[in-house]
């Protein structure tokens, strides 16, 4: 776009003075310095997001260089035993990250299929009336805070799965997966929702005339129609589940897993403690670390992994939904 | 109408006058066919001299030269895509608001001698002395009041009796005042799409500018809303010039003084109204009007 | 029956099979949302009163209570609000209106989408360090407020350039038709016109934020506050100097919120805790879902009142 010059220049065209012109000119150039300021002050805001992205990579990556110095490289990502506090402590990330991926699978059997389901009967089933005033509602469960959603794991989920199952622990990965798979539904359902609507009623069409019905249209032409924009939803949930903090601290319990060498696939049961990397970054911040030592820096590792791990969902889901925009 | 304003910024010294109508004698003697005969011409207030206008690599206006006469209505017709909006949204520079877009040749507003096009002449101020309405009705979401307030604040009038002063005499202008007097401060979405566009109209007027621009005023009116409009925009041309785009061939018929017809970019035909419709000079132009394309 | 008979009858019913499964699946959802809340108020409504709402946490839980908690995110959410909301929308404002499509406004846009993603506890690790080390703020109230506002920026710029997206263009033509700057089409037309959006993300912002556990955790917010941060102008105890509290002196104030309030109760052993964190929970939901409905209801206003 064309800037408006400054209005001196702006002026010059016009007859010189009769007196009135100058009143007008000068306002004119107030206008222009504010218009001139305003879009600098704007800018700047805009600039200020990058600034925290540059502020999280810089502080995450400088407090933990000391922590890898210390550690190394190799250690934290092969070491089996993640034992920061005891005498001889170990410092291997693969517990921590066990305990995400077990947690997150969980979450994700519950919120991917319902999330997915709910979002074809609400695009392609049910009524718009009934629609508008649904998705709203469904979408409360995200907006329910996620300690909430942890004690409700920990006191009534949990106490629920032990009638099926009495030698379920107390604290274990299953009730908390599962509770935050319900709070992930509608980060699913409602942007595959959006995705699945946005796909032109004449794909639609093409398939009733040849004589499908309304599960076979919504399943072979509209989701298809709609994948990258469903693939975000995907994805996007996944980047929530990875870093969800309360539900697995409150109801996970916070101890890393115990690996077996002998039994890796143990470490995959849901039904029993673990800490994930958020858990782990919050049990450390309740205790008494101090500013400097290896404990602090431990956390800022920790987080770096958590970071590079949902900053690759992110961008893809990003991307995804771009490209689902483009398309119609 | 309140005269008194920042319109009479330009007024120039005698001696300017006498090279001004040199100029406009000049710039009519382009068109002799037009100035000739028993037909005395008026001023030219704007005078279009090899307009080009690109959108990327796509020239939608092909040096294109037209006439604008002082305080009459002149029209530019044409079939879809032929480039009379864009040539009329080059008048006020909407065309900055998007990027990738570039204009060639001149625009020159007398009695001034603005080059509006040129690239030292700030578009805003061109748009605060030439107006300008739209296809649709498309009052601000706010008061009728403060819709043809807003310009006026703009143009950085004060005092509220004077701003309720011009309000209403832009009101009156467009044939308004009657039907919203009781009722300024309710919002303008209130109003009939018919009088929507009259207070579009009011609101163009309010801040006196040089020249109105009109892009298909009526397309979103019906009929009888089209005609109030029509009958309102022929009576304008007492006090500003009037620029009008219009895909309906009687509705250029019926209310302009002038009328450019224009086909694929380029001006194919220009001349006063009554001899286009009755007697055109070119065959494309005959075939145009006796509805054989378009 | 003939082939193409059954076919139909078939397709007919999976149409209907899966018109049952997807509704009680999202039934099934919502009435988890009803156990959620009535577990939450069978445990915890019989804790609930005034003595609850105006008592300092206590190591006795029948004498606990949630005052400084409820203060406490009170005061945050102030310093929340006032950060995010003025940066969040003078930067939607600008991508949406002043940039031009370039590789800055697309890394700005990559880079926004990826801060709404990045989890909340990643911020708290940052503000640890940067707040409250880097700049000396300390586990106060300031740092606290503005960990959060980082935290909610990217929601309430998306909600901003939603907002502005959806004013038509043809009323931005009519304004600077009329000869305004873009600042004027921006400070006259656009931002009164998207008020509504706005407030809508804001509000559901900030609901976010007052729920959020996590990165206030780790800054090192207190789980045990027996105080309530200084009322601006109120008068400064002796023993302290005396005079009168300046106006800003709550920022420097420790604090403790309501969910970090709710998180150690529920990590005490007891039902009595257990009841006090279900009270808690129940303010928690009444203050976040009724921010969720407050923006509903500001959606739908607004919806009604603007047409184009």
């Amino acid at each position: 776009m064309v800037q408006p010059r400054d209005a001196a220049q702006a002026a010059k065209p016009v007859e010189r003075s009769v007196p009135r012109a100058d009143a007008a000119a000068s306002m004119r150039f107030r206008r222009a310095v504010v218009d001139r300021a305003m879009q600098g002050v704007l800018g700047l805001a805009a600039a200020s997001s990058i600034a925290v992205t540059l502020g999280i990579v810089y502080i995450l990556i400088s407090e933990s260089v000391p922590f890898f110095r210390a550690v190394g490289l190799k250690t934290f990502l092969t070491d089996t035993m993640w034992t920061p506090q005891f005498a001889v402590p170990r410092y291997g990330i693969v517990p921590l990250l066990m305990g995400t991926l077990v947690t997150t699978m969980v979450a994700l059997a519950v919120a991917l299929p319902a999330g997915s389901i709910i979002a074809i009967w609400l695009s392609e089933f049910a009524p718009a009336r009934l629609r508008e005033t649904v998705k709203p509602v469904l979408e409360l469960l995200a907006a329910v805070p996620t300690v909430v959603y942890g004690y409700f794991a920990l006191l009534f989920v949990t106490p629920l799965l032990q009638r099926l199952w009495p030698d379920l622990p107390t604290f274990n990965m299953l009730g908390a997966g599962l509770v935050m798979g319900i709070m992930i539904i509608p980060y699913v359902s409602s942007l595959s929702e959006d995705a699945m609507r946005a796909v032109p009623m004449l794909l639609r069409e093409g398939s009733f005339a040849v004589g499908g019905n309304k599960i076979v249209t919504a399943t072979r032409v509209v989701f298809p129609a709609a994948l990258s924009g469903i693939a975000a939803a995907y994805v996007l949930g996944i980047s929530r589940a990875v870093g969800e903090t309360m539900i697995v601290a409150v109801a996970a319990g916070q101890q890393p897993l115990i690996l077996d060498p002998a039994r890796p696939l143990d470490a995959m049961n849901p039904g029993q403690p673990g800490a994930t990397i958020t858990a782990f970054i919050v049990s450390v911040s309740l205790g008494d670390v101090q500013h400097g030592e290896i404990g602090y820096q431990a956390i800022f590792a920790a987080g770096l992994t958590l970071f590079v791990a949902t900053l690759g969902f992110n961008v893809a889901g990003y991307l995804l939904r771009k490209r689902f925009r483009q398309a119609y | 109408m309140v005269t008194a304003g920042l319109g009479t910024m330009d007024r120039p010294g005698a001696e300017q006058v006498e090279v001004r109508e040199a100029a406009l004698r000049e710039a009519w003697s382009a068109w002799p066919g037009v100035a000739s005969g028993r037909h005395v011409p008026p001023p030219i207030k704007a005078d279009v001299r090899s307009l080009s206008f690109w959108y990327g690599k796509v020239q939608a206006v092909k040096n294109v030269s037209i006439p604008i006469a002082d305080r009459r209505v002149t029209a530019l017709i044409g079939p879809s895509g032929c480039g009379k909006t864009t040539l009329l949204r080059c008048f006020n520079r909407m065309h900055d608001l998007y990027r990738n877009t570039r204009y060639e040749g001149q625009i020159v507003l007398h009695p001034s001698g603005t080059d509006i096009i040129d690239r030292g002449v700030n578009p805003i101020e061109m748009r605060m002395r030439i107006g300008m309405v739209f296809q649709k009705p498309n009052p601000f979401p706010k008061s009728i009041f403060e819709n043809v307030a807003f310009g006026l604040r703009m143009k950085g009038f004060r005092g509220r009796s004077e701003i309720a002063d011009r309000v209403e005499a832009a009101i009156r202008a467009a044939a308004l005042w009657d039907e919203v007097s009781d009722r300024l401060r309710k919002p303008a979405y209130d109003l009939s799409g018919g009088q929507q566009q009259r207070l579009c109209i009011a609101r163009a007027l309010a801040t006196e500018p040089e020249m109105v621009l009109f892009d298909e005023p009526t397309s979103a009116l019906d009929p009888v809303a089209t005609a109030r409009i029509e009958e309102l925009v022929q009576s304008l041309k007492e006090r500003v010039t009037v620029l009008i785009v219009t895909h309906n061939m009687q509705q250029a018929g019926r209310v302009s003084d002038f009328t450019a017809f224009m086909y694929l970019g380029e001006m194919v035909e220009f001349d006063r109204t009554e001899k286009v419709f009755q007697n055109p000079g070119k065959q494309l132009t005959e075939q145009y009007i006796s509805g054989r394309f378009g | 029956m003939t082939s193409i008979e059954r076919v139909i009858r078939f397709r007919r019913y999976q149409d209907i099979g899966f018109q049952v499964l997807g509704a009680s699946l999202t039934v099934i959802a919502l009435l988890v949302l009803g156990a959620l809340v009535l577990d939450l108020a069978k445990t915890g409504l019989g804790r609930l009163s005034w003595s609850f709402l105006a008592s300092f946490p206590s190591r006795k839980a029948e004498q606990a209570g949630i005052a400084s908690a409820i203060v406490g995110s009170f005061y945050v959410m102030v310093v929340t609000a006032f950060t995010a909301i003025p940066l969040g929308v003078a930067a939607g404002v600008y991508l949406e209106e002043y940039s031009r499509r370039n590789w800055f406004t697309a890394v700005i846009e990559i880079n926004i989408a990826n801060l709404a993603g990045v989890p909340s506890i990643v911020y708290g690790l940052m503000a640890l360090s940067l707040f409250v080390y880097t700049f000396g703020l300390g586990e106060s109230i300031l740092a606290g407020g503005l960990t959060l506002a980082l935290l909610i920026l990217p929601i309430v710029i998306v909600a901003t350039r939603e907002a502005l997206r959806s004013i038509p263009q043809h009323i931005r033509e009519a304004a600077y038709a009329m000869g305004a700057t873009r600042w004027q089409v921006v400070r006259y037309h656009l931002l009164p016109y998207s008020t509504g959006g706005i407030a809508t993300g804001v509000i559901i912002a900030l609901s976010r934020a007052i729920g959020e556990t996590a990165p206030l955790i780790t800054i090192g917010a207190l789980t045990f506050i027996a105080f309530l941060p200084p009322t601006p102008f109120s008068p400064r105890p002796e023993e302290d100097g005396g005079g009168l509290y300046g106006p800003f002196e709550w920022l420097d104030s420790g604090f403790t919120v309501l969910p970090i309030q709710m998180f150690n109760w529920v990590s005490r052993p007891g039902d009595a805790f257990l009841a006090n964190a279900a009270a808690a929970g129940i303010v928690l939901i009444v203050a976040t879902l009724g921010l969720n409905a407050l923006a509903i209801v500001v959606r739908n206003r607004m919806r009604r009142r603007i047409r184009w």
